[in-house]
């Protein structure tokens, strides 16, 4: 076992390593890149993930495993809703009526980077550290002058949580312990979006594609592909009694890694 | 050979229930297991389960995973039917409209879980409702707490036990929504504001509560007139 974890961390730092020499950073490689041949890279490399290094430069891992570099992207994501809520409480935005609200799901953010870092050292892998954010994506948002913007960034934090990790434990199931304490986080985060969620005066559950009310449009990628139907290769709405709304809202999809990237990095910094 | 698995059912354009796609979907869940099969007495390693002609066994491998997952649906969908046509004294307007939504994912879950299984599906449970008072807010409230929470549990506790990837992300799909259920129906009946991730089911590490096969058939048995065993899930 721990031959293997050698193993793959050499590997990983290869190729680490080759990342790290490159002039260009990943995401600016794919800013610069034509549509089409966007989309043929990303459907070339479908679990490609962007991390940052200890250099604080972008760099790609598979989201299918090694365990470890699955755990590392969870922490990084850990690490970014942990700093938010911390800001959030000490930023006095929050409506007195919701504190007790947002210091329970930041305590419960604070100890998943705990967990999740403590669990991928026991593991014998460096986690990643923390990179630095920049909650007002460049000035684009303003969550700790206005509520309703901490608010929606919260809910697309919580959203994007759940579909995070769905789409990260079919890359766990090498490591029981490693899956179910996964599986125990995701539930975590899914009860976290329903209350954020109703403090917004929405749904606890994603409604086909639908960002909700006041939801900045950026975070649509966060909602993109919930209006799916096909569950097992059954076309739900032809067996069941349930309108196609009920049927989208009853199943929660996972999330292309790309997609959880494209969020993320709106809020991590060099 | 999981990644062969999973490209062989993203292939399946098939149709509900129209064979093609539902047998597919049944190759995957593995061992055949028998529709509320009989086990002998014999077998039974628990004496306390009194084990007859009358109880439904889950199977085995992955459908019998699938059919545990559609048993516990089967109990949320009754359980929230009898909650919407009941109405306890007092229901507001959103109170109405999350339970008719939460009935509506339920029905949804249980039908696609009995479509999917097909010929391989167990047959439909008769509940318990008798310790549950419908027309008592508390009451409904409290066993629909009660039922969320051991939802969550039971699919955090299965995904291990799932051999397929495309099963386990399946089961995915549906916890959480059964995640958002509980939070919404603790932030209905309780006044912690904390209580839609209390401390009572998320542990100081910010892990949910997670129960194995056994633990959760025992707890469900309370609404179940059909007897239900789990022996020959994995473990």
């Amino acid at each position: 076992m721990k031959l293997f974890n050698i193993i793959n961390k050499l590997n990983f730092t290869d190729a680490d390593e080759a990342k790290l020499h490159q002039k260009t950073s990943r995401r600016d490689m794919f800013n610069m890149m034509g549509g089409t041949a966007k989309a043929a890279a990303i459907a070339s490399v479908p679990f490609a993930l962007t991390m940052m290094a200890s250099s604080k430069k972008l760099k790609a891992v598979n989201l299918a495993g090694p365990v470890e570099d699955v755990l590392n992207f969870a922490l990084t994501l850990e690490y970014l809703e942990s700093e938010f809520y911390i800001q959030g409480l000490d930023s006095g935005i929050i409506a007195s009526g919701d504190q007790p609200v947002f210091m329970q799901i930041s305590k419960h953010e604070s100890a998943h980077v705990v967990f999740l870092a403590n669990y991928i050292d026991s593991l014998g892998t460096t986690p990643v550290s923390k990179p630095n954010f920049d909650f007002t994506a460049g000035g684009t948002f303003n969550p700790f002058g206005d509520y309703q913007q901490f608010l929606a960034l919260a809910q697309a934090f919580e959203d994007t949580g759940v579909r995070a990790y769905k789409g990260g434990a079919a890359g766990l199931m090498s490591n029981d312990v490693a899956l179910t304490a996964a599986l125990q986080i995701h539930s975590v985060e899914a009860r976290h979006a329903a209350e954020v969620r109703r403090i917004r005066g929405l749904k606890g559950w994603i409604t086909q594609n639908q960002r909700g009310a006041g939801m900045p449009a950026q975070t649509q990628g966060v909602y993109d592909g919930e209006e799916n139907l096909t569950q097992g290769g059954v076309n739900v709405s032809s067996i069941s009694s349930v309108g196609s709304d009920g049927i989208t809202e009853a199943f929660d999809e996972p999330l292309e890694s790309q997609a959880v990237l494209n969020i993320a990095n709106l809020f991590i910094v060099p | 050979m999981f990644k062969q698995k999973s490209e062989e059912l993203n292939l399946i354009n098939g149709s509900g229930l129209v064979s093609p796609s539902r047998r597919k979907f049944l190759m995957y869940a593995g061992a055949a297991v028998v529709t509320s099969s009989v086990v002998m007495a014999g077998c039974n390693k628990d004496d306390d389960d009194d084990i007859d002609a009358d109880t439904v066994d889950l199977g085995s491998g992955d459908t019998g995973i699938l059919n545990y997952a559609y048993a516990l649906e089967q109990l949320e969908a009754a359980f929230y039917a009898k909650v919407v046509a009941e109405e306890y004294s007092g229901m507001t307007a959103s109170e109405r409209q999350i339970l008719n939504d939460i009935e509506k994912h339920e029905r949804a879950h249980a039908e696609f879980f009995k479509a999917a299984l097909g010929s391989n599906a167990i047959v439909a449970l008769q509940v318990d409702f008798s310790s549950i008072n419908f027309s008592n807010r508390a009451s409904v409230l409290g066993a629909a707490k009660t039922f969320e929470d051991l939802g969550v549990s039971a699919y955090n506790g299965a995904g291990k036990l799932l051999v397929s990837a495309d099963f386990l992300t399946l089961a995915g799909k549906i916890v959480s929504v059964e995640a958002r259920h509980a939070a919404a129906i603790r932030s209905m009946l309780d006044s912690d504001p904390k209580s839609f991730a209390g401390d009572d089911v998320v542990d100081a590490n910010g892990l949910d509560v997670v129960r194995t096969p056994p633990q959760v058939l025992d707890l469900a048995k309370t609404y179940l007139k059909t007897k239900v065993s789990g022996n020959n899930l994995p473990s």
